[in-house]
């Protein structure tokens, strides 16, 4: 049974404000979904005793915990696979030749989940990129959910998870099986470091500029105006000649004039536009 | 584009020939190895071949290495789905030739990523 009007706009309310994310009406058979896993694995009996403890007082781990819960969105090892392949044939060696001075490539994953993706862009270089071995490859990698980041940090993978978009060549060099799931290699889980960023949030902490950024499907749970400040911060972050990937279903177009959109190959890409003057 | 699909469960053929055939894939079917042999050898050309490993008479891997030494199935583009979930499993059969390794239970979205990989061209 999807969730009555009220208690669902008491979870919208928690969530927006917290995370600036917007739970559109039709998201009730969802929300009430996960509010059922989270009661489970809490120990609370029903939905309705969840709720009234989440009414109960204005700020709780249990408050963290329904954001959480809320924020955490579907991913897969080299989702979209599109952008990995320009990535490889086209982007890093362009960046290679360009940056041959410096040494040096940022990356950013921005709204990582439980890690698929930097993992992915880890394994990339890894497998691509390894025999430049003076240059110095970082990933940096967010999401808003501490267990999320926490996950990650781990790389610890379900039989399910490692199904999903992972190349089996890739499964057999890179992991190792802990049990009933299957663990990425330290060297490369070592390429990734992890925060918990708030996207939406005035400020983010210090980062040092990118080169590269991924922003994919985390866009479309804000509303304009929170898009339009996140774009406009992923601007000032990303260096004059550096590359965004968004979702596929999201766009710069109407909420920041400061990116062009540029097609390579079969992917689609944001590059900042060159200010006149 | 044709796609063999390989297991002794009828149930688990009738599923993967579903999710290929709607996703624009003629499909043929055996039920263990050699007789997937047999199908390679009467069929127009197949593109794709979904493995299961234990099967009757000849398994997965024993079609996998048949299958590789035969330059004229070079083409073939070979995907184990099995319940099989050893890493020494996984890099057997890759040694063998196969290109793609799923482990059992799968959803529609595993098989379709795992073409995805492949090059594999599906119809939306």
């Amino acid at each position: 049974m999807p969730l009555n009007p009220k208690d669902f706009n008491l979870i919208r309310q928690l969530v927006n404000k917290r995370s600036a994310i917007v739970l559109d009406n039709g998201k009730e058979a969802l929300v009430e979904s996960r509010l059922s896993i989270l009661a489970r694995k809490e120990g609370i009996d029903t939905i309705a005793e969840l709720l009234n403890r989440l009414r109960s007082c204005t700020a709780s781990r249990l408050h963290d915990k329904v954001v959480e819960v809320m924020t955490t969105n579907e991913t897969l090892f080299f989702r979209d696979i599109y952008p990995f392949d320009v990535l490889c044939s086209i982007i890093i060696p362009e960046l290679l030749e360009k940056r041959k001075t410096e040494n040096r490539l940022h990356i950013w994953s921005a709204g990582c989940s439980s890690g698929q993706e930097p993992y992915s862009i880890a394994m990339l270089l890894k497998e691509h990129f390894a025999h430049h071995t003076n240059w110095s490859f970082r990933i940096n990698a967010c999401d808003i959910s501490k267990e999320m980041v926490a996950r990650a940090r781990e790389g610890r993978y379900s039989q399910f998870e490692i199904n999903r978009g992972l190349p089996a060549p890739l499964l057999v060099k890179y992991f190792h099986q802990k049990g009933v799931d299957w663990q990425l290699r330290e060297d490369i889980r070592r390429m990734v470091e992890y925060d918990d960023i708030n996207l939406a949030a005035p400020q983010w902490p210090m980062m040092p500029s990118m080169d590269i950024i991924f922003m994919r499907n985390v866009l479309i749970y804000f509303d304009i105006e929170t898009k339009k400040q996140i774009l406009h911060k992923v601007r000032r972050l990303l260096r004059p000649d550096g590359y965004l990937f968004l979702g596929t279903a999201e766009t710069t177009l109407n909420l920041d004039d400061s990116f062009d959109r540029k097609q390579y190959e079969k992917a689609w890409c944001y590059r900042p536009l060159i200010q006149p003057g | 584009m044709r796609a063999l699909v390989i297991d002794d469960s009828t149930a688990v053929r009738t599923i993967l020939k579903r999710i290929l055939t709607d996703v624009g894939f003629d499909v043929v079917e055996a039920s263990q190895g050699r007789e997937a042999l047999q199908r390679l050898k009467q069929s127009e050309k197949v593109d794709l071949a979904l493995v299961d490993w234990n099967m009757p008479e000849m398994n997965g891997y024993e079609f996998i290495v048949e299958v590789r030494s035969n330059h004229s199935y070079d083409h073939i583009r070979l995907m184990m789905v099995t319940t099989e979930t050893e890493i020494a499993q996984v890099a057997k059969a890759l040694e063998a030739g196969a290109n793609e390794y799923i482990m059992k239970p799968f959803t529609k979205d595993m098989i379709l990523e795992k073409l995805s990989l492949l090059g594999m061209p599906v119809r939306n």
